[in-house]
């Protein structure tokens, strides 16, 4: 990597890479798409919070309570600039992606959507991108509709304009890197057309943002949402940002402590942004732990981080591909996607795949990765799922190869 | 591989030639069931003739440990009494693969091995309480599907 450090500095700051699974196997983690591991100085950030600052925020005035505020309100002002945001209060603190989606469907969506509006999603979104739409589509007497993947795993564009020719289209939401496929999504184009006929746009960027420099200066996009725990950061928080002008006229989602400005016994009114949106006490000690991991990642710099798994996802797809009866699913083309590869064996189902690697120490998610739209359009029940982050090595990737050449032995491929 | 061996030479034959494979025409006992988590599917039928399984065959989607212990289920109770079919234990079936481990092993891959299993036991009930009105001898075949795994 071309970075200020090295991958042996980088590995040795996380300590569950040292440890040993199944009969003394040293751990080879890729399974980075469902969650990140943890450098020591997010874990002692957490630790230091819990053992030095623990208060709650925004409400009394005692030293410790103005530290852990701080500390907490640091966090929001890394992340505008970590995003390039120029107003801090449009990022709103959240569990992760899925609430994040889950408050503009409640929120911005029943103000919104009526009877006979179409709210487009893709065949490649997590379900977290899917379900809340159906359930307020069905709410509103509304329509959802998918825009097509096709065979070489990239979304089909011509399908979004016929959406967009009826008029009826309210947002259409979508996100910026598949957890599948790994397709990088033509973000940029998919903006452009909705801006040139006044739809809104929502980017899931729960697997853009640990991956690749993300600008929401450039993006023309009114939400973006995205997860501490797919990028070094602790399980429990993620971002919802929307651009202030969407997000100044919308009702609040939950009710509670620190969203009011004033409780009259039938009547409230709201606080000020971004706080409006953050009711109850929120997970200070993780937020503080976010924060670390931006330092870490902007230490090691995004473009190395992308650059770095260009390198392993070539390498990998490279040396897959050799394996005897597998199928890899996603572009070819390596600039179109991410450090996520998908395969299958022929007539192998991808849970004895998982199985029989996880001896050797390889951890890879077997299943249909929240992901059963896509699966369908696959026309499979499953995938193995191998997906690479700022640690992983070359040497890993090896390890993989040598496991799932002992499938295509075992079952005679 | 050492430890406790799950892919022997016997399952993947089993997987890829598994044993009883099919349908019947009007079975007596018609019994679907699947895991949520990792999407293994399958249908048993069964036809019953005085008070004997007289055939049995068994569709479905799965792994080589499930489509394996259902091969193995449906050697097992071919041509026996249902007052032994209704006996079948776990162990039945995992000793006739070497699997008794994964009890022990994996909380996740038992819920494989023993599908087919809980499907036979809930369609033995069934067919008892529906078909022959006959609570006592549906017996606790129900309670056993619900607490296998
Ligand atoms: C593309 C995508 N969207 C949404 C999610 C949901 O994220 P979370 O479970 O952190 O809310 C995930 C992660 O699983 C994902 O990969």
């Amino acid at each position: 990597m071309q970075t200020a450090l090295s991958l042996e500095t980088i590995r040795k700051d996380f300590p569950i890479l040292q440890r040993k699974v199944r009969e003394n196997k040293l751990l080879v983690y890729l399974d980075n798409a469902s969650t990140s591991q943890k450098p020591i100085q997010v874990i002692d950030a957490i630790n230091d919070y819990y053992k030095n600052q623990n208060a709650n925020i925004h409400r009394a005035v005692y030293a410790l309570a103005e530290e852990a505020t701080e500390a907490y309100e640091n966090t929001r002002t890394k992340i505008a600039k970590f995003l390039n945001v120029q107003k801090r209060e449009e990022i709103i603190f959240v569990r992760g992606t899925t609430e994040a989606i889950n408050l503009v469907a409640y929120s911005w969506g029943r103000q919104n959507v009526n009877k006979g509006d179409i709210i487009v999603t893709t065949e490649y979104e997590h379900h977290s991108n899917i379900v809340p739409w159906q359930l307020l589509t069905k709410e509103r007497g509304a329509k959802l509709e998918y825009i097509g993947v096709d065979d070489n795993g990239e979304l089909i564009l011509d399908q979004l304009d016929s959406y967009l020719e009826t008029g009826k289209v309210k947002l259409v939401t979508f996100s910026q890197m598949s957890n599948v496929l790994g397709t990088i999504t033509n973000t940029d184009e998919i903006i452009k057309r909705c801006k040139k006929v006044g739809v809104k746009t929502l980017i899931d960027g729960a697997q853009s943002v640990p991956h690749m420099k993300v600008d929401l200066s450039k993006l023309e996009c009114d939400f973006f949402a995205f997860s501490a725990h797919k990028m070094l950061g602790p399980t429990g928080v993620g971002v919802l940002w929307v651009r202030k002008e969407v997000l100044e006229t919308m009702q609040p989602f939950h009710g509670g402590g620190d969203m009011i400005r004033e409780v009259h016994k039938y009547e409230t009114t709201w606080n000020d942004l971004p706080y409006k949106f953050e009711a109850g006490t929120p997970n200070i000690a993780d937020v503080i732990g976010f924060s670390a991991a931006i330092d870490y990642l902007n230490k090691i710099g995004m473009d190395n981080i992308r650059n770095h798994e260009i390198e392993l996802t070539k390498y990998a797809l490279d040396k897959m591909s050799k394996v005897k009866g597998i199928t890899i699913y996603g572009p070819k083309d390596i600039a179109k996607r991410g450090g996520v590869i998908s395969f299958n064996f022929h007539d192998v189902h991808p849970h004895d795949v998982a199985t029989i690697i996880d001896k050797d120490g390889v951890a890879v998610r077997s299943g249909h990765h929240c992901a059963q739209v896509l699966m369908e359009r696959l026309d499979v029940a499953a995938t193995n799922r191998a997906s690479f982050y700022v640690y992983n090595t070359k040497q890993e990737i090896d390890a993989l190869i040598g496991s799932l050449n002992k499938v295509a032995e075992l079952f005679k491929l | 591989m050492t430890g406790d061996p799950i892919y022997t030479e016997m399952i993947i034959e089993y997987s890829k030639h598994p044993s009883n494979f099919g349908e019947i025409e009007n079975p007596d006992i018609s019994q679907h069931d699947s895991n949520p988590l990792c999407g293994d599917s399958i249908d048993l039928q069964i036809k019953i003739n005085e008070n004997k399984v007289s055939d049995i065959k068994f569709k479905g989607k799965g792994c080589s440990i499930c489509i394996a212990c259902t091969s193995v289920l449906t050697e097992l109770v071919k041509g026996k009494d249902l007052d032994e079919v209704k006996k079948i234990e776990k162990n039945d079936v995992l000793g006739e693969l070497g699997l008794e481990h994964l009890i022990r092993t994996s909380p996740v891959r038992i819920k494989c091995a023993l599908l087919s299993l809980k499907a036979l036991k809930y369609g033995i009930y069934s067919y008892f309480i529906e078909k022959m009105k006959d609570e006592k001898s549906a017996g606790n075949l129900k309670e056993e599907a619900t607490n296998l795994y």
